[in-house]
């Protein structure tokens, strides 16, 4: 975002381009997706369309039952096309394809024991989908153990914006006071600032990990903004500005949240991946909401279906929207 | 406590859940004396609504005495009597300093599903799907009201609940509905749909000076009620006359000046061709409203006119006229009420006499005749209107 171009008010203060930034890595994992992605488009649509020329094709007997199978395969195919094309991380769909490639090579045995099928293109066919199999293996395996939401550069920048009817130094202060950002951070358990300006931050994830890291300030501009990164051997490696700007008008200060998080290596990114879930773009506008709700209302506003307020993963699995037993809440 | 649970599609029963406790410092308790059942618990109902839960309580009609308190809350008492809006607002935002409290920023806890579906988010609502907050609603022996500092009305005369509990949702919305249409004098306005909230549209543009109302139905006894107790001057059964034909016959071809649409999503259309093709696609979730309302209202409206729509809408429709719309220059206004800004002076206006809301109650039954009151709500039997349940 070019935010001093966007205003074109002299006045008004500007935002770093972007934070502190990381260079990005294309995957080889991704790729090779992308080439599964149309391998079964390429399938799907033939064994859907012409079952018939399929079937001579790879040497299987030609008849109404075997051109069954040929749609019901070319349909897999196709939904596998799909799935793979539409999720940025289809590790699933991919799976899903070895299982298909499976039944695949259950179905040719089949057709080895008929009579009429022609072994030299029924062998071709066999060794082909083989092969496949192993490439769908690899790649599915390969895709799973990849951390989320980095499959296709390995590096993710998120940033969010929201406006909050309060002046921008009033939202400045609240923010430099570290010790304030748990109570709208939904991951994040305690921030102390050391004397050394240096800060410890202790979150924990979905599945009750704890996580810790140090960062430090690298830019503090009062009323305008606050640049930071972490410390080298931090476990959630990331550098991040948040910027306050006037809104138009009497509307209050934009809030600005860019976030950059380093290409993670090994386990400290499939860290980043477990802290952040499937969106993390979705969490940081969450813990935005937070902060509005905090400064705006007092607090983080709450409903009986989310006991804990906005919260990302309490979007996708919420609870009925009627009170909690007293023990359990 | 006893409450009224949505339990899949056409399926509401009256469960024992636990009780209502304190979760933000401004919320109150309300031990609930009187509260109905809305068209819009209808689109739920009847399946329309994504985002819906077994268990979900239902209802945001409903009015009662504060028990418990908040300890943030400061200007209401145990004791008090309030009704209380069905838009949660908390006050401090942009839109709550606007009067856009249905607009509300921060009472959706849930903002990130409306924002997939809306762009932005709508204020969360009572017992009214997950997209909308998830709040538990007012079908129950008990709710919790947050931001009871903005939003519950305190009811310091004697008049009855029946008399004042409308101000929670149907008296305001039709009367927002009547102002959007920016009445001035010799206006006709239309009004489709003869339901409760249609009702107090048409009772509001005559009290907002209209020189003529017409209100547009199906159902006989609607229409009657319309005519003899909310004050339109005509109606039309668009199953017996041709509704745009009618309105121009009845404005010397010029239109109404306004028309209301107190339909919304779950219409029907006197053509059985036309009706089948949108409920087909209404089914099959092709389309997720039916606007059979809004197009005729656009059809009809003179050139220049304005079309309010305060029925609830969901999502999607298709075969929208467009081109007349922009063609014949008019105005479109809308949105779910913002109650809060209504509820003094159409109390006051109540307390005045010059309207008794009460008209609209055909059926008064216990908590646990709640799901009984559905159906005949939903089926329209025995002429009913409106039901009051009586926790």
């Amino acid at each position: 975002m070019t935010s001093s171009a966007m205003r074109g008010n002299g006045s008004a203060p500007t935002l770093p381009d972007a934070p502190p930034s990381v260079p990005r890595v294309p995957s080889p994992e991704g790729e090779i997706t992308r080439f599964l992605g149309w391998f079964s488009l390429g399938l799907g649509v033939p064994q859907t369309v012409a079952p018939g020329r399929v079937n001579r094709l790879i040497g299987v007997r030609d008849d109404s039952n075997s051109r069954i199978w040929q749609r019901i395969v070319g349909a897999r195919e196709l939904a596998a096309a799909a799935g793979i094309f539409s999720r940025p991380r289809p590790a699933g769909w991919l799976w899903a394809r070895v299982a298909g490639d499976i039944n695949d090579l259950a179905l040719l045995r089949a057709a080895w024991r008929n009579k009429e099928q022609r072994p030299g293109r029924l062998a071709a066919a066999t060794a082909s989908v083989a092969g496949i199999t192993a490439v769908d293996a690899f790649t599915a395996a390969r895709m799973s153990r990849l951390p989320k939401d980095v499959t296709k550069d390995r590096s993710f920048r998120v940033k969010a914006s929201t406006t909050v009817r309060r002046s921008p130094d009033e939202l400045y202060a609240f923010w430099r006071d570290f010790a304030n950002l748990p109570r709208f951070m939904a991951h994040l358990e305690a921030v102390e600032t050391g004397p050394d300006g240096r800060s410890r931050w202790r979150a924990t994830g979905p599945a009750g990990m704890k996580v810790e890291w140090d960062a430090e300030v690298i830019s503090d501009r009062p009323g305008e903004l606050i640049a930071w990164r972490t410390l080298p051997g931090s476990a959630v490696a990331h550098s991040g500005t948040v910027g306050f700007v006037p809104a138009p008008g009497d509307r209050g200060t934009e809030v600005h949240v860019d976030i950059e998080y380093a290409p993670p290596a090994g386990k400290a990114g499939s860290i980043v991946g477990k802290l952040f879930g499937e969106e993390p773009e979705l969490q940081v506008r969450d813990d935005l909401r937070r902060f509005k709700q905090v400064i705006e209302t007092g607090e983080v506003v709450r409903s009986e279906g989310t006991r804990e307020g906005t919260l990302t993963r309490r979007l996708v699995a919420q609870k009925s929207a009627q009170p909690l037993e007293r023990s359990s809440s | 406590m006893r409450a009224n649970v949505w339990s899949g599609r056409n399926t509401v029963q009256v469960e024992n859940v636990p009780d209502p406790k304190i979760l933000n410092s401004r919320d109150a308790i309300v031990k609930i004396t009187s509260t109905a059942i809305c068209g819009s618990d209808l689109h739920m109902y009847d399946g329309y609504m994504p985002t819906m839960r077994k268990g979900d309580i239902l209802g945001h009609e409903f009015m009662g005495e504060v028990v418990e308190t908040g300890r943030d809350l400061d200007n209401l008492s145990v004791g008090d009597r309030v009704v209380v809006p069905f838009p949660i607002a908390c006050g401090n935002c942009n839109a709550c300093r606007n009067e856009m409290y249905s607009v509300c920023e921060n009472s959706n806890p849930n903002a990130g599903l409306a924002e997939k579906v809306m762009g932005h988010s709508p204020c969360g609502i009572f017992g009214y799907t997950h997209m909308l907050g998830g709040y538990a609603g007012g079908q129950a022996e008990y709710a919790r009201v947050p931001f009871a500092d903005v939003g519950p009305i305190k009811i310091d005369n004697d008049l009855p609940d029946e008399k004042v509990l409308f101000l929670s949702d149907i008296f305001p919305t039709g009367y927002m509905g009547a102002e959007l249409c920016d009445i001035k004098p010799g206006d006709v306005i239309a009004v489709w749909g003869a339901g409760p909230v249609g009702q107090f549209a048409v009772a509001s543009a005559k009290l907002l000076g209209a020189e003529r109302v017409i209100a547009i139905d199906r159902f006989g006894y609607r229409l009657a009620m319309a005519r003899d107790e909310a004050g339109a001057d005509d109606i039309i059964d668009y199953e017996q006359a041709d509704v745009v034909a009618t309105l121009n016959e009845m404005t010397g071809g010029r239109g109404p000046d306004a028309c209301i649409d107190a339909v919304g999503m779950e219409g029907h259309h006197s053509h059985v061709a036309l009706h089948a093709y949108d409920r087909v696609k209404h089914a099959a979730r092709l389309e997720t409203d039916r606007p059979h309302a809004l197009r005729e209202a656009i059809m009809t409206c003179r050139t220049g006119g304005t079309i309010s729509i305060i029925g609830a809408y969901g999502g999607m429709v298709d075969k929208f006229p467009i081109g007349a719309a922009m063609n014949k220059s008019l105005t479109f206004k809308m949105g779910q009420c913002h109650v809060q800004r209504y509820l003094r002076p159409l109390l006051q206006r109540i307390e005045n006499g010059e309207i008794d809301p009460s008209f609209v109650i055909t059926h008064k039954l216990g908590l646990e005749d709640t799901p009984r009151g559905y159906e005949m709500f939903k089926n329209k039997e025995d002429n009913c209107e409106k039901v009051v349940l009586k926790p």
